[in-house]
Parts: C-alpha cells; structure tokens; sequence
C-alpha cells in the first residue's frame, strides 16, 4: 500500500513522537505577521529563549497595514505599535522582514509563495488560519495559534497530531465563468463547515490538474473555511514552472535536482486515504454565500433555501443567518443590491483575479452609490497588475486601486464596513461583523463576481455580463 | 493557576460555575471581534469577549448568557457550548479572551481543530459529550445555575447537581494537561540536537546540494 502526500512529507519531518502522541514535527519555513507574533516573541523573552534557525523564518506586515497610505508613523497609532514591534522583534532574532520598504510587503499567503519561499515536500506553519494556502504546492501547511508561534521560534518544531486524509476528487470541465472560488465554495457547502475537522483535504483531479497555482492557492486557501486544516494538491509540472525563478526557490544549476525530490513527495497512486468523495465539475456553478459561514452558499441562479429544508442541526444556525442578512422566504440571491464590492485578500488577490475582475470591471461603470475596492495581495503583484494596466482599467471603471493589505477581509485597518451595508467580496469568510461593523453583511463570490455586482450594483450572473460583453 | 503565568502546572480537575453558551459554529471572530486585536499582548481582551453578542454598538447589553445575572457568579467558570465551537480564524486571542473573562474550562458537542489545540497549548482543557448529554446538562443548568460544576480529567467524569456525565477527550491532550505538559515548548527545545539531525537530512534546507 503506497503512501499519501500527507504521510511522506510527516515521516520525513518527524523528529519524534512525543509522551502525547504527538509527533515533533520540524517545521521547513515559518511565516510571521503583526497580528499573531509579539505575544509569541514576548513569550520567548521571558522564558528567555533564542531562535535557533532564524533563517527558517520571515516576515511581513498585512493585518493591520492602511491601503490608502503606508507613511509612517501610521495614522492609527496602535496599527504603529504593533508594526514598530514586529521590525524590533525580527532585528532583535535576525529575521528577515518584508516591510512596505522592501518592495516584497503583501499578505503573508501571497508573498510566500511569489517568493518562491513555498516549496512542495516542505511543512510550514504560521499563525493565520489561511496557512493552507501554501498546500496548494504539496506542502504540509499548518495554521496554529501564538504559542504555537513561540514553540516553533524556540525549536523550529510544533507537537502536532497526524490528520487523516480525505481526497476531494473533482472530475471534468469547469463551465465559464466559474474559477476555482466557486470549486471551494461548492465543496464547503457539500461536505459542510465542520466536515473537515481532523482531516487534510487532498485535492485531485482533472479540475485541480488543469488549474494554475493561483487558482489551487484560492481553493487550498479555504480548506479551513471547511473545517480541515489543511488543504494539498499535489505538485507537477505546473508547479515546478510556477517556482522557476522565483526569488527563493532553488537556483537554476539546482533546480532539476529539486524538482527530481519533489516528484518523490507526491501521493502514491495506491496511497491509502480515510475517505474519498467525488464531485463532478459540471455541477459546479458560479456561487455565492447567503448566510453567516462559508457552507451556507448556493448557485446564482438559484433561490436562497428555506431554513425548514434543513435538518435540525443545521435550522438554528440557518435561521440567524435569515434574520442577520435579512432574508424573506422566496428570496434569489442574484438582484440582491450591494454597497461596496471588496476584491483582494489571501484567496483572491493574485494577479489572475485581478486580470478576472478587469476582464469584466471593462465592459462596465461602477454603479452610483456602490464604493468599490481593488487590493492587490502584495506590492509584486501590484507592480505586474500596474505593468499591464489594470490599474488603469479599475480606476477609469470608478474602482478603487489600493495599496497590498488584508483590507476589508477581516478590517483591522481603515477599511470597514459601515452598519449593515451588504459587501460582495472575493474573500473568505461571511461571518458576522468579520468586515469591520457589527452588523455588515458579507456575500462571497469569485473576483469576476464581485466586479459584476459592482457594475450592475446587485449580484449578477458573471455569464451574462460576459456574454454580453463577448456579443 | 493562570494560563501563561503559572508554566508547567497539573491540569487534573476544574471547579466552576457553569456558563451556557449555546450555537453551533460560533466562530472565533465572535469569541473576539477582530478589532480588539491592534495590540502586542493579550491583555484586556477578557472585557471584550462575544462583545457583538453582548452589546449593541451603543454600548447597551443585549440578551446574552454572559449578561444574564442568573450566570453572573464570581470565580472561575465552565462554558458549555455545541458543535463546531472555535471554528475560523486561528487567533489564540479567542481562548485568551474566553480565559480571561474567567472560564478555565468547556464542556461542548465539538471544537474546531486549531481552537481544541490553542487551548490545551495554554492549559485550558476542552472535553465532549454527546448532543443529548450536553442537552441534559443544559436543562439542568438552566434550572438552576448556583452550583459548582466540577470536570475531572483524572476520572474522565463531569458533575453537576449530583448528577454525573462521562465526558471525553483524545488521550494525548488529557496527558499533556494531567502532566503539566501543556506548554510543549520546554520539551521541543530539549530535542534541538535531533531537530538539527532531521533539518540535516531534508534536501531543502540544505539547498538540494547532493
């Protein structure tokens, strides 16, 4: 029985099993942000331990940087403490950071991997939930909590129990106008946000095969959105192409004898999983979230379900999200008028969002009265964007174009939802008061979406708008 | 014993009062609203814990367990919670906050993966029961709130009004908060020797130089 990608990359990176068993697992690069890690660096220093492999770590500011302006000292001035604490912190432990200075700021899942600092056969943990990102090269990428964050600065281990794998097998064509954010949000909301707990996801076939790394990043991205922690697929051509280059990858006189190691690391084709589903890509249409998690979410043709046709685990929860989003029984979600229209984030703030959402912000205006953001995930993708003009088209479209941010994902920084304004946004999470006011309402879609919805002003079917626009 | 203050200490039973706090799938932007979290340390947090929950934006509470005064005893608390509980966002800032608004322990259906971890990482154990177990021991609460609640990690066993509930928890982490083991960092750092052997062995870091 052959093993899975799970398996292979533990093994070799299982210092020991631990009293718990648990497993110390060595940790292949860690990544830090303002956010999770002064309390994890206040920790070491007072249990008065160093960093023994500082050069497995590096570092950037995203959570809590402005998009309007980075000048220091920053406007907030306890955004300018903690950006203050992390520079101390990393010179003090000589770690390398990634500040708006450096030219390489952005969000912590998107510089990794642009750097060429996410490899496949690699573990990698950081303190942010979206870690699984980083799964979409055939990593072990962990999301942990600060101190975990201080366990992995003083050894460069983690204790981690093994997760069982499910392999989420996705078979055909996907239809246009449906991305890879539409893949994940279909998966959520068939296995359920709770139906990952325990599991790493495995992503595979013919859909994953043909996607690009960025479209696997987006759908890896939200793998805890599903309750699993992380989320892989696993690494081929594309991803060895993907890294070629790359500022941190290897260089080219070592390449090949990396990509022979990384053809090692890949699932086995007799590897053994706890589970498999199979989802067929023609089911998957352009999807939108109408409630309050990730799971509650359906196609944009179709009619928001009615809380009685859900069992009774699920009616409580269905019903807060009817009453917080201020749904009536008989409702679409497509028509639903929106007040601003959100694109960036770790899921969707690579440059082939950005080129999806131009494709369509052309063919259109930003509606009167809807405020529209673009927030490229990171300064290198700012600059590519820039080079082929999409700024340009998102500015003469009344888009917004912002500096690299987390933005209005989760809004600790100026960009906030305001009351109960309605926000169609290419993010991750739809939970209540995630985009800065306790009553703001978050629709997830693809950035293709959202820049429909922003120049329609209501959710819009991408297809139509496309189509019109091919006629 | 205090979370991060008192390393390395037994984690072998919890006395408190009981706080339900029912829902499946409360995430952990509810537990801590995000905007809570532009600071360098965890201190202060426990005021704001379920804050949407608890207060209108004008300030006004709202309908909200940890409002009610039937649920306002002093000292430490035990939360009893549903499915899925801790779910989104890894911020340990939620435990933190849950800890330092005084529960030591939580009772519940289940936890989201990164959530059960923080906790135990910072000594706060999270043990199940079932739906119908945690629904009785809700009724029983709801009746009447004033008594201690006492969770024992040595016997594996939950009791309230003289009622007693198994209770369940994976070995590893009951182990790791019975031992005083929690904090795992201690026992991380004394295998730094192996930690450099393994680092030795994986082509990548060491620059796939065959």
């Amino acid at each position: 029985m052959g093993k899975s990608l799970l398996d292979k990359v533990w093994d070799l990176h299982a210092v020991r099993e631990l009293d718990s068993g648990q497993t110390q697992l060595f940790i292949g690069l860690h990544l830090v942000h303002e956010v999770t890690s002064p309390q994890a660096f206040a920790m070491l220093r007072e249990a008065g331990l160093d960093v023994p492999f500082p050069d497995r770590t590096f570092a950037t500011v995203d959570h809590i940087i402005p998009t309007d302006s980075q000048a220091r000292p920053l406007r907030d001035g306890q955004a300018e403490v903690m950006l203050t604490e992390i520079e101390k912190n990393c010179r003090r432990h000589g770690i390398r950071f990634f500040d708006p200075a450096s030219g390489h700021q952005g969000i912590v899942h998107v510089i990794g991997p642009e750097l060429g600092l996410t490899q496949p056969g690699m573990t990698i943990a950081c303190g942010d939930s979206h870690t699984s990102t980083h799964g979409a090269f055939g990593a072990v990428a962990l999301g942990i909590g600060s101190s975990q964050v201080r366990d992995v600065l003083a050894s460069q281990t983690l204790a981690m129990a093994r997760p069982k794998v499910r392999r989420i097998e996705v078979q055909g064509k996907l239809g246009p106008g449906v991305f890879a954010k539409d893949v994940i949000l279909h998966i959520i909301r068939i296995l359920g946000v709770k139906g990952g707990v325990g599991f790493a996801y495995e992503y595979a076939g013919s859909v994953f095969d043909a996607m690009s790394m960025e479209e696997r990043m987006t759908v890896c991205n939200m793998s805890i959105e599903g309750g699993a922690r992380l989320g892989y697929v696993n690494p081929d051509d594309i991803t060895f192409e993907y890294l070629r280059g790359r500022p941190y990858a290897p260089p080219a006189d070592r390449f090949e004898e990396a990509v022979a190691w990384w053809r090692t690391v890949g699932s086995d084709a007799d590897a053994e999983y706890a589970d498999v589903v199979r989802i067929a890509a023609s089911d998957i249409a352009p999807t939108v979230t109408w409630g309050i998690n990730p799971g509650q979410a359906i196609g944009v043709d179709a009619e928001i379900p009615d809380p009685s046709s859900f069992d009774k685990h699920e009616r409580d929860v269905v019903e807060d999200a009817y009453q917080y989003m201020g749904w009536h029984e008989g409702d679409r979600i497509a028509g639903t008028k929106i007040d601003v229209a959100f694109i960036g984030s770790c899921t969707n703030g690579r440059l082939s969002d950005l080129r999806e959402a131009a494709r369509v912000a052309k063919l259109g205006r930003v509606a009167p009265n809807v405020k529209a953001l673009v927030v490229p995930g990171s300064q290198d993708v700012a600059r590519a964007a820039e080079a082929e003009g999409l700024d340009r088209v998102f500015r003469d479209a009344g888009f917004e174009w912002r500096l690299p941010g987390c933005s209005m994902c989760l809004a600790m920084n100026p960009d906030k939802l305001q009351g109960r304004q309605v926000c169609a946004s290419s993010s991750n999470r739809n939970f209540k008061g995630r985009q800065g006011s306790p009553s703001g309402r978050t629709l997830l879609m693809s950035p293709a979406m959202v820049a429909a919805a922003a120049i329609q002003g209501v959710v819009t079917d991408v297809r139509e708008v496309l189509g019109k626009g091919n006629a | 014993m205090s979370a991060g203050e008192s390393q390395q200490a037994v984690v072998d039973s919890v006395t408190g009062r009981p706080i339900p706090l029912p829902g499946n799938d409360i995430d952990t932007d509810q537990i801590i609203p995000a905007r809570y979290m532009t600071a360098v340390t965890f201190d202060g947090l426990g005021q704001h814990a379920f804050q949407d929950l608890r207060f209108e934006q004008d300030g006004q509470p709202k309908a909200h367990p940890m409002n009610d005064p039937r649920f306002r005893a002093k000292g430490p608390r035990v939360a009893i919670v549903n499915k899925n509980f801790g779910c989104g966002s890894s911020r340990e800032h939620a435990p933190q906050a849950l800890w330092r608004w005084g529960v030591h322990a939580l009772v519940g259906e289940s936890y989201a993966d990164i959530f059960f971890n923080n906790c135990v990482a910072m000594g706060l154990p999270c043990v199940t029961m079932s739906e119908a177990e945690i629904e009785r021991l809700m009724a029983s609460v709801n009746e009447d709130p004033d008594h201690d609640l006492v969770v024992s990690l040595a016997t594996m066993m939950l009791t309230y009004r003289h009622q007693s509930y198994a209770i369940e928890m994976p070995e590893g982490a009951r182990k790791r908060l019975r031992t005083g083991a929690w904090d795992a960092t201690g026992q991380l750092v004394q295998a730094l020797p192996q930690v450099r052997e393994i680092a030795g062995r994986l082509p990548y870091v060491q620059g796939f130089r065959s």
